[in-house]
């Protein structure tokens, strides 16, 4: 059962689609302010399973909880208490910098106090003071995902799931978005996320590598490397990944 | 004669207050049978300098041929003899893999027949799937078909935007092979990146961010124009010893770079002043390596160096 350092926890999830079988019970435990990344190969089932932790698709078996509600009874507590941000889809470019945050803390019913107050001290951490009332449009792409990290954790959720928030960003601005990972990390929220760089593997805590719909291997980055004999986390994934069977997206 | 030679090319988009200059003066020159990447960030401008360089834009400014020709005037002449692979996957979901094969053949006047050798060894590999529709193939088989239609007139130059965006490694490392084995046919290759452990991949590499080409060299000569002295650091509190790394006096630059952080040193200093301060603040473990650099190593100097 969820105990109170338990972020998400699933046993046996499951989620089929007629004969093919997209997620293949799958079981792991995310522990509260923990960095978990997620990987696996295009087609391994990854987007499905984070689907069904966000509320959004009931699974066909197994059991499953986030932020201690029941992903098949309580989804939309479910999604009152996370975050969510995705390299695809994240803000909305024509509104500006203010309206997006006023937009979207309005969604989860936070008050005109907390979001005026919130809304000042994000825009001086971000540097954005003078950029507040621009179309989200005109902002360079690092920006925009920095922000669009800032607003996905507005409402002060549990959980900050992070769907390849990095895709396309250049070095520099890769690692200080990392940075803004490890501070929300520290005050608490944890975070769940997806990449395909290499390197932002070993900045999780822990990594889980799905293959055909299962989770192969999880464990601390160094683990992994010993585990596998593997020089560095890319020989790790594609050691795992080579195996796959089912092929892409 | 080189394949494609870009000389000052200039774009902007947008009008008065709202204006992007995606392009800010870029000059490169690909030699034939080149395999040449555009390694750079998204919003570096890589997919305008392609459309100019495919005939689908024009410049605002500057000058460009491919194989010879203007792609201002002679642009009907150059979509014959180029093949272009989009970032975005634009064949018809609604036809089969043959059929667009096919279609595609149809339209440059040949027949997969005649230039089936180009593209055997890539249409091979999703040939017993070719009665399938384009819409229900998986990530990797679209790319493959993708590539094969971007082939099937036998293309002089060939330019991919982004083919390896979004697709795991696995599937990226065989992408590459498959370019390296094109590159053995003489065709010339154009292939953007925002992946900059791909560039080691290529013959030569033009890094670039913000509309302007940063560097133009081979990727060990990238990496030789790194002068400074550059040392990987790991420890068991990662983000303490960055905190600590950045504030080393000797230290240029101290950032993550996988399970280490490199540390980029002024001139002067080498890895032992690092063991020493290191040691100063109660690193007893810490292991300092002095290292080459890396692609990345070099995007970022090249970057910061641009901001000052």
């Amino acid at each position: 059962m969820t105990t109170n350092n338990t972020a998400i926890q699933a046993e046996a999830l499951t989620k089929r689609f007629g004969d093919f079988t997209a997620v293949d019970a799958i079981s792991f435990e995310v522990k509260k302010g923990e960095i978990f990344g997620f990987l696996g190969a295009n087609g391994a089932g990854k987007t499905t399973a984070m689907r069904m932790l966000c509320g959004l698709s009931i699974p066909t078996s197994g059991k499953a909880s986030v932020a201690g509600f029941d992903v098949y009874k309580q989804t939309e507590q479910i999604k009152r208490s996370i975050g969510y941000m995705s390299q695809k889809f994240s803000l909305y470019e024509d509104l500006t910098v203010r309206e997006n945050i006023r937009f979207y803390a309005g969604i989860y019913g936070k008050s005109d106090a907390f979001i005026k107050e919130k809304t000042a001290f994000l825009l001086r951490e971000l540097h954005l003071e003078g950029e507040a009332n621009k179309l989200v449009r005109s902002l360079p792409l690092g920006w925009k995902q920095k922000l669009a990290f800032s607003v996905a954790i507005f409402h002060e959720p549990e959980i900050v799931f992070l769907d390849e928030p990095t895709g396309g960003v250049d070095p520099v601005t890769r690692r200080e978005f990392w940075n803004m990972i490890y501070k929300a990390a520290e005050s608490g929220i944890t975070i769940f996320v997806t990449t395909h760089y290499m390197d932002e593997a070993e900045y999780c805590n822990r990594v889980s590598i799905m293959v055909d719909g299962r989770i192969d291997a999880l464990d601390t980055p160094a683990q992994l490397k010993k585990t596998f004999e593997a020089r560095s986390m890319d020989e790790v994934f594609l050691k795992l990944a080579r195996k796959a069977k089912r092929s892409g997206d | 004669m080189p394949a494609v030679i870009a000389n000052n090319l200039t774009k902007q988009y947008g009008k008065k207050k709202d204006i992007v200059q995606a392009l800010k003066g870029i000059s490169f020159e690909v030699e034939q049978g080149e395999l040449f990447g555009i390694i750079g960030p998204d919003g570096a401008g890589k997919t305008s300098l392609f459309r100019i360089l495919t005939t689908l834009l024009l410049p605002d400014g500057g000058s460009a041929s491919v194989d010879g020709l203007d792609v201002v005037k002679d642009f009907k002449a150059i979509r014959h003899r180029v093949g272009y692979m989009p970032g975005r996957f634009s064949l018809y979901q609604d036809l089969t893999i043959e059929e667009n094969l096919e279609f595609f053949a149809t339209i440059f006047n040949t027949t997969i027949k005649e230039n089936y050798d180009l593209i055997k060894d890539i249409y091979q590999q999703i040939e017993p799937f070719k009665d399938r529709r384009a819409g229900k193939l998986s990530g990797g088989m679209k790319q493959k078909l993708a590539l094969s239609c971007a082939l099937i007139h036998k293309p002089s130059v060939l330019f991919l935007d982004e083919p390896t965006t979004g697709v795991d490694a696995v599937s990226r490392k065989e992408f590459w092979e498959m370019l390296r084995s094109l590159k053995k046919q003489g065709i010339t290759i154009l292939v953007s990146t925002p992946y900059m452990d791909e560039a080691s991949l290529c013959d030569r590499v033009a890094l670039m961010q913000n509309g302007e080409i940063l560097s133009v060299d081979s990727p060990e000569g990238v990496i030789a124009s790194f002068k400074q002295p550059l040392v990987a650091v790991k420890n068991d509190n990662m983000l303490q010893l960055l905190n600590d790394l950045q504030q080393f006096e000797g230290a240029q630059d101290a950032y993550p770079f996988g399970e280490y952080h490199h540390v980029v040193l002024k001139n002067g200093y080498t890895g032992p002043a690092v063991a020493d301060y290191l040691r100063q603040h109660h690193y007893e473990h810490a292991a300092v390596q002095t290292i080459k650099a890396d692609i990345e190593d070099c995007f970022i100097a090249l970057m910061k160096s641009e901001k000052h």
